[in-house]
């Protein structure tokens, strides 16, 4: 059978990344909009080992863990506004999410 | 240790990754997602054990299956969901979203059909599996009293990470 190099990572990542795209332009709900971030992030993070295994060095892995901090961060604050918003506005649409301030 | 079987595996995990990215987004129902998303994410976790990184894998399951998700489980459960489920899930510009996602993922596809030959052919260096967590260790903390090159980012983190559970608790405070 054909060997799996980087390349092949590299196009599983990229469809990860379009599907979480698909999903932040395309959903209503602001929940599966966060999780499509976290597809995002995960398509990177699969980029930046693989390239770590290409290269034979560490410093991908590192990146994944540093941007793995980053999700973690974004996924609290996200959803601490959501929490804030659907308390004020009993809703979770996107579509109705255009104020700062009512 | 040699890898067996790794294109079998390769194409396992990634077809289970897609094919749980494809119902995170097309699911009615978000606890739904969420568990497809989970699926996803274990996956990932099997393809970076595949790529030699055990540490990056165990950070994946542990941080992002377990704590992450949860995370988005107990949101899921807070905000109103029977009333969403019955209501249009896609905006009405959807399929001008689909279209400008496929043209990326055809950009995608065109950069890495030119740039192929990078890839082929190359010699494969040898990762460590055994000391893996180690050497991740000595770049984020520094061996033998030097800093390792990423030791001030990873203190940037960690106040990043309490930046974020504050805001995330003014945020989620009725009163402040």
């Amino acid at each position: 059978m054909l060997d799996i190099t980087t390349l092949h990572y590299l196009v599983v990542a990229a469809a990860l990344f379009v599907l979480g795209v698909i999903g932040v332009l395309t959903r209503r709900n602001v929940v599966i909009v966060l999780m499509s971030i976290e597809l995002i992030l995960n398509a990177v993070n699969l980029n930046l080992v693989a390239f770590s295994r290409m290269w034979g060095n560490l410093h991908g892995q590192v990146f994944s863990i540093f941007i793995v901090v980053d999700a973690a961060a974004e996924a609290a604050v996200g959803l601490g506004i959501l929490i804030a918003f659907f308390r004020n506005k009993e809703t979770i649409n996107v579509d109705e999410i255009d104020l700062l301030k009512w | 240790m040699t890898p067996v079987a790794t294109p079998l595996f390769f194409y396992m995990l990634s077809g289970i990754a897609i094919l749980g990215g494809l119902l995170v987004i097309t699911r009615r129902n978000a606890v739904h997602s969420a568990l497809a998303l989970i699926v996803t994410l274990l996956a990932v976790a099997g393809l970076y054990l595949m790529l030699y990184a055990p540490f990056v894998a165990g950070v994946q399951i542990i941080v992002y299956a377990g704590g992450i998700m949860v995370l988005f489980l107990f949101v899921i459960m807070l905000v109103n969901l029977e009333r969403t489920v019955k209501q249009r899930q896609f905006n009405r510009i959807w399929p001008v979203g689909l279209v400008a996602s496929c043209a990326l993922l055809a950009l995608f596809l065109s950069v890495y059909e030119k740039g192929k030959s990078l890839f082929e052919g190359r010699p494969v260096p040898t990762l460590t599996e055994a000391s893996n967590t180690q050497q991740v260790g000595v770049l984020l903390y520094g061996n033998a009293g030097q800093i390792g090159p990423y030791t001030f980012a990873f203190e940037i983190a960690s106040l990043l990470l309490l930046v974020a559970i504050l805001g995330a608790v003014i945020m989620a405070k009725k009163r402040i």
